[in-house]
């Protein structure tokens, strides 16, 4: 197949489709491992079968989201090698002990114990169970930690040198490891995952509260989702603007694109860029919609400091801000939706409405999928913001790349397109359908019994309070 | 010699392929037997078998792929794409038969498709494999730290044969396996099944092995040179003795002696390529020592390492132990 594109576009192209079908699943597990652990905890806790209930309804759905995440996953720790040989030659001394112990610190660790925590219940009790349920989630954080890192390293490279044979060599590994962006993006994106796990959890909440309103279970999730949205979301905002200040100070070519600034502002006094449509070629933004001097406030929290336009730099190091503009443009969207909704819900709560708003139902149901789009949205301005190089002012990606016949990587890209989208979107389809369900349709209030007692310290004999009547509609 | 850290990783890497092929072969081998597993029922049992551990066994390719990329970045960087089809294969592969095992509990009108994508994607990862080791026994083409040759140059009969041992291997694994962990009819069918593999198998090492001194001219001399011989030699005895508890384990209805005396042969199988292979990572120029990572990165890895490994082992050992015993029907995994 000759499909009249290098086979570089054609790796950019694969990689980009891959790493975006992947990340949807992690962002969605890190947070669900999390809501496991605290539902297990408050079962064991409160012994309220409420729990126990939503505990299994979101088990059965998180083990179909992590096996596509485990299969989508181990392509991405082939695919350097594949696709971007010199990349990996180069860069591997640096990035390849930090997945080494990505893979030795949480891979193993969270399939070590995904079969105890999905299966194991009645074969090791409850203690071990939950333990096994906190060291799932852990092991999502870890995981995070260490392919953060290497990201970051990509985009703000520190802590290296350069041997005879051109490869990038560690000399400091608390600096490589800790490089200038990784903790504002650690936190980004962990914070990220659990808005789009709550954002689920309130969206299967809402959707089950406006069809059978006395849904015990679904008010429980819509309520803990909603503490959540309030919450979490001004943190994510500080920490975005936070990891934006860190951008423009390491890499101020990516910020001038997000924001679609060709020109320079030397005094300062910046406006924001509402809307508008960038024009790489010619240097400007058509039909711009400009708010005076906010552009200031946000980007540098002052009115007259400098700020860099992409004109200043050379032509063949600009990202493509016609994409990043957009894209950055719908997460901080996203974002403040989510914060809209997290207020609404406060509201409603303080007015003892939260389960028969069903106007707020109806936008929680809508902002379901809000937390997958405003993490690709920040995925894809991040990594193509950091173009055109692969590892940040070092190595770029033109000069990464295996080399491969443009057919061998046009057929892979075609197979893994049919493949994901089939595959995925099956799984997509079941997941959607289990969330379709009741959560009582899940499991039986009499199949608690057994449960209880087969355990090896038998709960039944030891209750810290009686478990309340079950009222389930 | 023992003691340089490039060494020390070529043996952790080797042993992380081991693990891979041990605990991962029995999965795949069960893919590659499904469509001969008698009823439906019998099918879901033997992947009843393997639901709580098929991940973990699946983490060691990430290892043993993570950690080439970690420790020997030009070795990673040659065998990905000359090998490319293969990878591709294997990844697809793996992708159906990894989600089957919930997919096929989540639908019904579906669930025939989504059994015969666990087994034609067992089958299609462990042909990749296969394929891959002969590839990778021929050796590659390198030029300036790079794969210098052509796209299908591991499609040989050589690397038929062994994707042909290889896939034998594994169903072999997965009949000893589901003897082991199986009872009443799926046991016997699954003993029935391991006897003609049990002999095909052996068969085709024994094939592999004396195509393998005739692909390179220094494999012949890494054999068969003086003294080498003198311990090179015990590997084939060793096998046979392997084969001898494989079939009297068969014979006498010792389950765990057919399954343990199975991975010897494996093992034994992986020690002969170390022998052919070894001062190369890559044959046939690319040597471990040139191939490594500095020792800064070797380093930093290993301590991790040698406290982390041991810890997944006994973690996984444990999970093994938590889901032991036969597995009835009624056991639901899913």
């Amino acid at each position: 197949m000759d499909f009249g594109i290098s086979a570089l576009a054609l790796a950019r192209a694969q990689f980009g489709f891959t790493i975006s079908a992947h990340i949807i699943f992690p962002a969605f597990t890190i947070g669900l491992a999390s809501y496991l652990m605290v539902l297990n905890a408050l079962w064991l806790w409160r012994r309220e079968p409420v729990y126990l209930r939503l505990f299994d309804y979101w088990k059965t759905i998180f083990a179909v989201v992590f096996g596509m995440g485990v299969v989508s996953g181990i392509v991405m720790s082939y695919q350097f090698g594949t696709n971007w040989a010199v990349f990996s030659d180069k860069a591997g001394p640096v990035i390849g002990p930090l997945m080494g112990y990505e893979v030795l610190s949480a891979f193993f660790l969270e399939a070590g114990f995904l079969g105890i925590m999905l299966f194991g219940r009645e074969r090791v009790g409850p203690g071990l169970h939950m333990a096994a349920t906190a060291i799932v989630a852990l092991g999502t954080l870890f995981s995070a930690f260490w392919i953060l890192s290497v990201n970051s390293w990509m985009q703000t490279p520190a802590g290296y040198g350069i041997n005879a044979a051109g490869q990038y060599i560690p000399l400091d590994w608390w600096a490589i490891i800790f490089n200038p962006s990784f903790p504002y993006r650690l936190v980004h994106m962990v914070l990220a995952a659990y808005l789009t796990t709550a954002f689920v959890v309130g969206a299967v909440g809402a959707w089950h509260l406006l069809r059978t309103p006395q849904s015990e279970g679904a008010k429980v999730m819509f309520s803990m989702a909603m503490w959540m949205a309030l919450i979490v979301t001004p943190i994510q905002i500080v920490a975005g603007d936070a990891h934006g200040l860190n951008t423009l100070e390491h890499q101020p070519a990516k910020i001038a694109a997000m924001e679609g600034h060709y020109e320079s502002y030397p005094n300062g006094r910046v406006p924001l860029t509402l809307f508008g449509l960038p024009d790489d070629k010619n240097g400007r933004v058509n039909y711009a919609v400009e708010i005076p001097l906010l552009g200031s406030l946000i980007l540098t929290h002052n009115l007259t400091t400098p700020l860099k336009g992409l004109n200043d730099f050379p032509a063949e190091d600009r990202p493509p801000a016609a994409v990043i503009f957009w894209t950055f443009r719908i997460m901080v969207a996203m974002g403040f939706a989510m914060l809209g909704v997290g207020l609404w819900s406060a509201f409603a709560r303080w007015k003892g409405w939260l389960y028969e708003a069903k106007w707020l139902h109806r936008a929680a149901f809508v902002m379901g999928p809000s937390g997958f789009l405003a993490v690709l949205c920040g995925w894809i301005t991040t990594e193509v913001g950091r173009q055109p190089y692969t590892i940040y002012g070092l190595l770029r990606t033109a000069d990464s790349v295996s080399p491969l016949q443009a057919a061998s990587v046009g057929t892979s890209l075609v197979a893994f397109v049919i493949v994901y989208f089939f595959v995925f979107g099956s799984g997509t389809f079941y997941v959607l359908r289990l969330m379709g369900k009741r959560p009582k349709d899940a499991v039986q209030v009499e199949e608690i019994g057994p449960t209880r007692s087969a355990g090896t310290t038998p709960v039944a004999s030891t209750p810290k309070r009686p478990a309340l009547v079950h009222k389930e509609s | 010699m023992i003691t340089d850290l490039a060494t020390i990783w070529a043996a952790l890497i080797a042993f992380a392929v081991l693990a891979y092929v041990c605990l991962d072969g029995f999965d795949l081998g069960i893919g590659i037997l499904f469509p001969f597993l008698g009823t439906r029922a019998d099918r879901h049992l033997a992947m009843n078998t393997i639901a709580p551990v098929w991940d973990g066994n699946e983490t060691w390719l990430v290892l043993g792929g993570g950690g080439l990329f970690a420790v020997f970045p030009l070795a990673y960087a040659v065998v990905m794409p000359a090998l490319y089809p293969l990878i591709i294969m294997m990844l697809l592969g793996l992708i159906f038969r990894g989600v089957a095992f919930e997919f096929v509990h989540r639908t019904r009108r579906m669930q025939a498709f989504w059994e015969w994508g666990f087994a034609i994607g067992s089958m299609l990862a462990a042909l990749a494999q296969g394929l891959a080791l002969g590839g990778l026994v021929q050796g590659i083409t390198v030029a300036n730290r790079s794969f210098a040759g052509g796209t299908w140059d591991w499609l040989t009969p050589f690397s038929v044969l062994t994707a042909v041992a290889l896939m034998t291997g594994y169903a072999l694994l997965g009949a000893t396996w589901l003897n082991l962990r199986t009872e009443g009819m799926p046991q016997l069918n699954a003993r029935a099944i391991a006897r003609p593999l049990a002999v095909g198998f052996v068969a085709l090492i024994g094939a592999v092995s004396l195509a393998t001194v005739f692909v390179r001219p220094e494999y012949m001399d890494r054999w068969f040179g003086w003294p080498a011989i003198l311990y090179s030699l015990t590997v084939p005895l060793l096998v046979l003795a392997a084969a001898w508890a494989l079939w009297t384990g068969l014979r006498d209805d010792l389950a765990g002696r057919a399954f343990l005396a199975t991975l010897a042969i494996f093992a034994l199988s992986f020690a002969g390529l170390g022998i052919s292979f070894f001062p190369n990572i890559v044959p046939p120029g690319l040597t471990i020592a040139e191939a490594a990572a500095p020792d800064t990165s070797l380093k930093f890895l290993l301590v991790g390492a040698s406290v982390l490994i041991p810890l997944i082992l006994s973690y996984t050992a444990y999970s093994y132990w938590v889901f032991r015993g036969k597995v009835r029907p009624e056991d639901g995994y899913h």
